[in-house]
């Protein structure tokens, strides 16, 4: 399309070795992966090869995951999965969560449970003080992801399991936007559950998976034939599936280019922006390396997202999910940003297919922009 | 298209999926590498373009179906479309009642959904089947009571293709005040759905037995009068707050231009397959001992049905190998329990068991079905040959008065 | 389901299928299982006046298992005094065919039908004169 993406957190497109290994799928192997003919087999043995790649990618056990239709799905399947199996209790979800985490978590207060919401500091990172008080006899299960979607910081989630199992408490996280960005194994962080996605990681949309500690149960949300071991029902998606599994096997191959190149590429863009007078958002804390997000003062979020993107530059205003609504940010709300500069807050997402020569044509199209919604506020 | 040779193993499973249509998946292939943004995003022409073409795919569902596109939720599939239905309006309408109808031979994800709202405090009836498959409509209206408040009932079986009376049992639904859901999983492309004329207030739709892409499918909800629906899959409130989740944009794209293709060619297409479904039930019903299952005038042309008496049903499986078919539905034939669809239309174990669903479909060719007719006429002689209960039959014995041993 | 490469080789290419006339002398009839429960084995032994079985045939309604099952047992049957066929056990048969453990009971279906087969011979000859010196 002639643009330059910068917003590889809403979503990334699919890596051409993945497709070509989804491709015989749709129709050559069209087989239902519960067909007990051949082409059943075939299937059902791609799938398993999938679940191997992400088992892999994570340090589990292929048992371990559970294919799910996204992250949102995967979300919704641990939250309501586990608070269905244990008694009525506290829920402690981080007030930065993706909605797909906050708003089940409502559903459960609906049903009673008690939802607490752990402070977060002013570089977004959430305070596990706060956390350790909430964390007590009275709380059955947390949910905090493991990089945010829009800053992009790391939350300290080793250290909220270890908080948990004190008191023998289930842990969620969401590693939606972490997974492909950071190294994530799945025992050195000792959750419960994690969830993961297929489009974050130049993988298909519509796939992901839920990974569960051995020995852990969850309620299905999805009910009918007994796919994923009773856990999620519908006939597999077995494109989308095979896909996953690329996905993740490379993710592990390009670690390396996560942490060398697109580290380098944001170095460079945040210097850019600071030069510029802007102001980075959670800028103190760790952060994956690929997620910038920032505001000037004075300057409209939307209104400098559309200027870019007449100077062929795609970025976002804010999570793409709630992006639609002009209210600002909850993440951004929720570290104490002031609501003047909370309304200029733009994300520029990097990926594989990032430069450094896209960072240079993006920096001085950031300057025209940025000088000239200077020039006209002045003038108004 | 005719080919005298066949490829083996010949495909006559279409009732458990279907291939992409080549001319689908070239129609998806954009949406995931080249215009792969995500339909969400609104601050760029990425985003857009996915929203575009979201919409251009809603459109062609709703005019498969003729409704509203606005009616048109996007799901995972047929099964997350039964649970929305089923569970979703059952939430929202629980202070009106508790008590649902739905029938013995529906898919599991209505039956398993069924039972989890059971646990939940609701009561739920399960119609028995006439011995053809179909609903009693009496039985259906005697059914209903003053605290029901959702019936579902399937439009197309999946085991036996039957086509269920749906727009009777609608008109009862409408009287009575009481929410009709059908799953239409099996049915698009295969029967008119006409949404004007049904009073019809939920359908779940899935791509993947259409000739689209797995892991996609829409749920109609009515808008007038409206139906209300408490979501079941929560987060950033796409679809209306319905249905949460990025949308999977090829996957749409997928089901919007399989539905495009269905709505064009199923008139030519119907009559196509029902010329070789004739021909496949001619060739069987010769050999002696055969059944066929469920009703075979209100029936979709895809559907052939068929228990043989005397052969035991895995071996049967394994002697036609050169057959991709289905010994009971896809979903459940991991397991050996006869077919709950076979049993509740009153056949016994064996013949449940020795049953075989042909389901045929765009790209079963005549050469295809004779080599199959051949072939079941062939395996079932030899097995017969080595099955004493032939030779007991043969002979003239009741196997119903034979006193068999315990084991 | 995935069956052993014996399985199969039996399946497709079954031993001694078929029936004596059951009145014939010397035949005897085990019919075990019933067609509710997905197997029905018909095992017949043809004994010679030395006792020994000199020739079986079967007939079995059933799966795959099933039918390798008994297709094995009339090679094993052939030959034996009645004593040696009826220490054939199921595990016997299972190992050889390498049976799952949900086809176990296939094996045991065979077994029975070898001792339905030896009782039916020795009820039909209890009148007469004892042959073998037991």
């Amino acid at each position: 399309m002639g643009m330059i993406y910068c917003d590889y957190n809403a979503t990334t497109p699919v890596d051409e070795s993945v497709f070509e290994l989804m491709r015989p799928f749709f129709c050559d192997h069209y087989g239902n992966a519960s067909s007990r003919h051949q082409l059943g087999r075939i299937a059902k043995v791609a799938i398993e090869e999938a679940r191997n790649k992400v088992a892999n990618a994570i340090g589990v056990q292929p048992e371990q995951i559970i294919f799910t239709s996204g992250g949102t799905e995967s979300n919704n399947l641990a939250l309501k999965g586990f608070a269905g199996l244990i008694p009525v209790s506290r829920l402690v979800v981080s007030p930065i969560e993706h909605a797909s985490v906050r708003v089940p978590a409502h559903e459960l207060a609906w049903l009673g449970w008690e939802l607490k919401q752990p402070r977060v500091n002013s570089d977004g990172v959430v305070d596990l003080e706060d956390m350790a008080q909430l964390l007590t006899g009275k709380c059955g299960l947390v949910s905090v992801m493991l990089a945010n979607n829009e800053t992009g910081v790391i939350q300290p989630v080793a250290d909220v399991v270890k908080l948990a199992q004190k008191s023998g408490v289930l842990v969620h996280t969401d590693a939606v936007q972490a997974f492909g960005k950071m190294r994530v194994d799945f025992d050195l962080l000792g959750v419960d559950a994690l969830s993961i996605a297929g489009h974050k990681i130049y993988g298909p949309k519509g796939v992901g998976a839920l990974v569960i500690r051995k020995g852990v149960d969850l309620m299905p949300v999805l009910t009918g034939a007994s796919h994923e071991r009773g856990l999620r029902a519908g006939t597999e998606n077995v494109a989308g599936i095979v896909g996953l599994g690329e996905a993740c096997r490379l993710v592990i191959e390009r670690m390396n280019i996560v942490e060398t190149h697109l580290k380098e590429c944001s170095g460079r863009l945040e210097t850019g922006i600071e030069a510029l007078g802007g102001v980075i958002f959670g800028r103190k804390a760790s952060r994956v390396p690929n997620t910038s997000y920032f505001a000037f003062e004075n300057i409209d979020g939307p209104v400098l997202a559309a200027r870019l993107d007449d100077l062929g530059f795609c970025v976002a205003t804010g999570s793409a999910c709630s992006s639609g609504k002009t209210e600002p940010s909850p993440v951004l709300d929720a570290m104490g940003v002031p609501l003047h500069l909370a309304r200029g807050a733009i994300r520029v997402s990097l990926g594989m297919h990032s430069t450094i020569a896209d960072i240079e044509q993006f920096l001085s199209a950031l300057n025209q922009c940025v000088s000239s919604l200077h020039r006209s506020a002045a003038c108004a | 298209m005719e080919q005298n040779t066949v490829n083996l193993p010949i495909y006559l499973d279409y009732s458990a999926t279907t291939p992409v249509d080549p001319r689908v998946a070239s129609k998806m292939v954009p949406y995931l590498t080249e215009y792969f943004g995500n339909p969400a995003s609104r601050s760029h022409v990425y985003g857009w373009t996915a929203e575009k073409a979201v919409e251009n795919a809603r459109n062609e569902v709703a005019m498969l179906v003729r409704c509203d596109p606005r009616e048109i939720i996007w799901t995972s599939g047929a099964t997350e479309s039964n649970n929305l239905a089923i569970k979703g309006a059952a939430h929202f309408y629980k202070s009106k009642g508790r008590h649902l109808v739905t029938e013995k031979t529906e898919h599991k994800a209505v039956l398993d959904t069924m039972r989890e709202l059971e646990r939940e405090g609701f009561e739920v009836t399960y119609l028995d089947v006439e011995e053809n498959g179909l609903v009693s409509v009496d039985a259906f209206r005697s059914a209903l009571r003053p605290d029901t408040i959702l019936a579902s009932v399937m439009l197309v079986n999946n085991e036996i293709g039957v086509i269920q009376p749906i727009y009777e049992l609608g008109e009862i639904c409408c009287q009575q005040g009481v929410l009709l859901h059908v799953d239409a999983a099996q049915a698009t492309g295969k029967v008119e759905i006409d949404l004007q004329s049904l009073q019809v207030d939920l359908m779940s739709f899935s791509a993947h037995k259409t000739y689209g892409p797995k892991g996609i499918g829409a749920l109609y909800v009515r808008r007038k009068p409206r139906v209300r629906l408490e979501g079941q899959m929560h987060g950033g409130g796409h679809e209306r707050g319905l249905r949460s989740g990025t949308l999977a944009t090829h996957q749409i794209v997928g089901m919007g231009e399989a539905f495009r293709l269905a709505r064009e060619e199923m008139g030519v297409e119907n009559e196509r397959v029902r010329y070789l479904r004739d021909r496949l039930l001619a060739g069987l019903v010769q050999i002696e001992e055969t059944y066929i299952n469920g009703d075979l005038i209100k029936r979709v042309p895809h559907n052939l049905n068929v228990s043989f008496n005397f052969v035991e049903g895995e071996s049967l499986i394994m002697a036609i190998k050169d057959l991709a078919v289905s010994s009971g539905s896809a979903c459940t034939s991991a397991s050996l329990e006869p077919s709950y669809v076979l049993r509740a239309l009153g056949r016994n174990d064996e013949l449940a068991h020795s049953s075989i669903r042909f389901s045929i479909g765009r790209f079963t060719t005549e050469a295809e079905i004779d080599f199959t007719i051949d072939l079941i006429r062939k395996k079932i002689g030899r097995l017969r040959e080595m099955s004493p209960l032939w030779e007991m039959f043969k002979e003239g014995i009741d196997l119903n008065q034979v006193q068999w041993s315990a084991h | 389901m995935a069956y052993s490469d014996k399985v199969l080789e039996h399946y497709e290419n079954p031993r001694n299928v078929g029936s004596f006339d059951k009145d014939e002398t010397g035949v005897a009839t085990g019919m075990v299982g019933a067609p509710a429960c997905g197997d029905v084995m018909k095992l017949q032994i043809k004994v010679n006046d030395k006792g020994i079985i000199e020739d079986a045939r079967f007939k079995t309604y059933g799966c795959g298992s099933a039918i390798a099952s008994s297709s094995l047992v009339t090679e094993w049957v052939k030959g034996k005094t009645l004593d040696e066929a009826m220490t054939i056990r199921n595990t016997q048969i299972a190992e050889e065919l390498a049976l799952p453990p949900v086809k176990i009971h296939c094996s045991i279906l065979a077994e029975d039908a070898i001792k339905a087969a030896i009782e039916d011979y020795r009820i039909k000859n209890e009148s007469l004169p004892q042959v073998s010196a037991e």
